[in-house]
C-alpha cells in the first residue's frame, strides 16, 4: 500500500508512534470493522475508527435519528432527525474521512442475517443495547472464530470485554440472557451521555490494537467502571469448560432470536 | 471466620456461608441481574445453595449492562 502524502499527513500521528508506524497504519488501512448499531457505543466507535482511516467500516442498524438520541449520539445531528442511523452515520464518515468505505445495513442484526453479514469482517464491535442481539454477536463471533468487542453502558456504569478465538466469550461469564424486564435498558433507566464516549471509545482502542497487534487485548479480563467514582476495575476470567458455545460439549450449535422485552420493542415502535 | 474478597474489597463472614447467603448479605435485590463469579470461575445459579465459601475465595459479582445503541 502506497500512502499519498497527504495520507502521510493526515496519519501522521499515528505513523509516529514506535509502535505503529507505516506498517501499522497500512494494516488499519487495510482493515474491516463492523460496528453493530449506530448509537450510545457505535456513534464514537465508528468516528474513531474512521478519523484512523479503517478502509472498511460496516455498520447495521435498522433505527432512524431520534431528538432522543443526540443527547449522546454524537455522529448524529440535528437535521438528521428523522433519517436513518447509517445514513447518518456514513454521511459524518465520509466527510471525516474520504479514504473509509462504508457499508451500511439499514436492518437489525437477526440469526438469520447475521454468518453473512459478520464474515467479511476482521473485527466486530458490539454497539447494541440489548441482550438478545449481544447474545446473538457473541454466538456468530464464536461460531467464525472472529474476533469482538463486547460493551454495555448503563446510567453510570459501562462494561466491555473482547473476545478473540481461546478466550473467554461472553457467554462463559453470562450464560444466558436476563429474563426480559429484568435489567432495564437505558431507554427505561437512563444514561449518562459521556458514558457511551468513554465505553465507545475504549472498544474503538481494542479494534485498532486488533488490527495492529499491538499491545495486549482485553481477552480474558472484563473492565467495567463506575462513571461516579471514577473506579475502574478489570476482573480476570477465563473460558468457562462449561460454556453454552465455546465450552468442551457446545449445547448451542446454532444462532438464537431470542424473546426481545415486551417494553423494549413497544418503546422502539414508538420511534 | 472466612475472609473473602467480594468485587474486589475484603469482607469477613461466618465460616461455611454460602454463596446464595453471600448475596443477600450484600442486599442483592435482583439476582437476576447478576452472573457470579468465584476465583474466577462462572458459577451456574443452581449451584449458589450449595457452594459454600472458604477463607481467601474472590467472588465477583458482574452485572449485566445492556445499554449501548439506545
Ligand atoms: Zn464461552
Amino acid at each position: 500500500m502506497d500512502f499519498t502524502e497527504d495520507q502521510i499527513n493526515r496519519y501522521s500521528r499515528h505513523i509516529l508512534l514506535q509502535d505503529v508506524g507505516v506498517e501499522g497504519q497500512e494494516k488499519i488501512s487495510r482493515g474491516k470493522v463492523l460496528v453493530v448499531g449506530a448509537g450510545g457505543l457505535g456513534a464514537p466507535v465508528a468516528f474513531y475508527l474512521a478519523a484512523a482511516g479503517v478502509g472498511n467500516i460496516g455498520i447495521i442498524d435498522g433505527d432512524v435519528v431520534d431528538l432522543s438520541n443526540l443527547q449522546r449520539q454524537i455522529i448524529h445531528f440535528t437535521p438528521d432527525v428523522g433519517k436513518p442511523k447509517v445514513i447518518s452515520a456514513k454521511e459524518k464518515i465520509n466527510r471525516l474521512n474520504p479514504d473509509v468505505q462504508v457499508t451500511t445495513y439499514q436492518t437489525l442484526l437477526t440469526a438469520e442475517n447475521a454468518p453473512e453479514v459478520i464474515r467479511s469482517y476482521d473485527f466486530v464491535v458490539d454497539g447494541t443495547d440489548n441482550f438478545p442481539v449481544k447474545f446473538l454477536i457473541n454466538d456468530a463471533c464464536v461460531m467464525q472464530g472472529k474476533p469482538f468487542s463486547h460493551g454495555g453502558i448503563l446510567r453510570f456504569d459501562g462494561q466491555t470485554l473482547t473476545y478473540a478465538p481461546g478466550a473467554a466469550c461472553y457467554r462463559c461469564l453470562f450464560h444466558a440472557p436476563p429474563p426480559p424486564n429484568a435489567v432495564p435498558t437505558c431507554s427505561q433507566a437512563g444514561v449518562l451521555g459521556a458514558i457511551a464516549g468513554m465505553l465507545g471509545t475504549i472498544q474503538a482502542a481494542e479494534a485498532l490494537k486488533y488490527l495492529t497487534g499491538v499491545g495486549e487485548l482485553l481477552t480474558n479480563k472484563l473492565l467495567s467502571f463506575n462513571a461516579k467514582t471514577m473506579d475502574f476495575r478489570t476482573i480476570k476470567t477465563k473460558r468457562s469448560d462449561k460454556c453454552p458455545v465455546c465450552g468442551a460439549h457446545p449445547t448451542i450449535t446454532q444462532l438464537i432470536d431470542y424473546e426481545q422485552a415486551a417494553c423494549d420493542i413497544a418503546d422502539r415502535k414508538k420511534h | 471466620m472466612a475472609k473473602i474478597t467480594v468485587n474486589g474489597k475484603p469482607q469477613e463472614l461466618e465460616s461455611a456461608t454460602t454463596l446464595a447467603r453471600l448475596i443477600a448479605l450484600n442486599n442483592i435485590v435482583q439476582p437476576d441481574m447478576v452472573s457470579v463469579q468465584l476465583n474466577e470461575e462462572f458459577v451456574q445459579r443452581e449451584r449458589y445453595e450449595d457452594t459454600a465459601l472458604k477463607d481467601g475465595d474472590e467472588v465477583d459479582f458482574l452485572y449485566f449492562m445492556g445499554g449501548g445503541r439506545c
